[in-house]
């Protein structure tokens, strides 16, 4: 199936596509793209990847969850490209036959993507400035580039 | 008193996101001695290319389409992948 897309998510489908009468539990995971981060404006998100590499990991992770859970069914897919505030980057719809491991498995699948996954989003930010925002160290703006320091802000993510 | 100089081989660095927007370019090219690791080739980017010098502790790796640790050695196909951590979602 499709882990990486340039256009919108289908999450209505994607929710249909795991639906089972195996299952008692379906659990569907959105990230979407947030206006507010730490008291700065978004105007939209810009998302790159490594595309053999993110849709092995998204498999290698697909394969550890059913491991740890007994699912049914599990979809993910990604989001490239330019997203504009509200829009869907990320959807994770998993079934089971029971509720708390479709919850677990859809926690734990959204939190090691974010670790390990290799997909980037950069923010354009209302101000002007774009920053790619990457988990433990800022992106300095240009004009500053040349200290060669990192600044230490650091912006939460979704 | 005889001076040999290590042999040096050609590795290429395909880089993403800030790296990539930082060196300009989506691939650098660097020279380290043969036999090095990854844990090398980390302070070779930083100190050839200034600009990844902020980034170069924080660099992840990969082999192909897998994360390579500081203790691997590097491939024989002189092909590397660096990037920042990442922040898909």
């Amino acid at each position: 199936m499709i882990q990486l897309t340039h256009d919108p998510i289908d999450f209505s489908a994607l929710t249909e596509s795991v639906r089972s009468p195996a299952c008692g539990a379906v659990v569907l995971f959105l990230g979407t793209v947030r206006e507010m981060t730490n008291g700065a404006q978004t105007l939209r998100l810009a998302y790159d990847a490594y595309p053999a590499m993110a849709e092995a990991k998204i498999a290698e992770l697909e394969a550890m969850a059913r491991e740890r859970w007994p699912l049914q069914e599990v979809r993910i897919v990604h989001r490239l490209g330019t997203l504009e505030l509200g829009e869907v980057s990320v959807a994770i719809a998993v079934s089971s036959p029971h509720r708390a491991d479709a919850f677990d498995a859809g926690r734990w699948l959204i939190d090691r993507f974010k670790a390990v996954v290799p997909i980037w989003k950069q923010e354009h930010w209302a101000d002007g400035t774009t920053e790619w925002v990457h988990p433990g160290i800022a992106d300095p703006p240009a004009e500053s580039r040349e200290s060669g320091s990192p600044l230490p802000r650091e912006r939460g993510q979704g | 008193m005889t001076v040999t100089s290590t042999p040096q081989i050609s590795v290429s660095v395909r880089l993403f996101a800030a790296a990539r927007e930082r060196a300009g370019a989506e691939v650098v090219t660097v020279q380290v001695p043969v036999n090095s690791r990854i844990a090398d080739l980390r302070i070779v980017i930083g100190e050839t290319v200034p600009s990844l010098k902020p980034l170069a502790a924080h660099l992840l790796f990969a082999i192909g389409t897998e994360y390579a640790t500081d203790d691997a050695p590097l491939p024989a196909s002189g092909e590397v992948v660096a990037f920042p951590p990442v922040s898909g979602g």
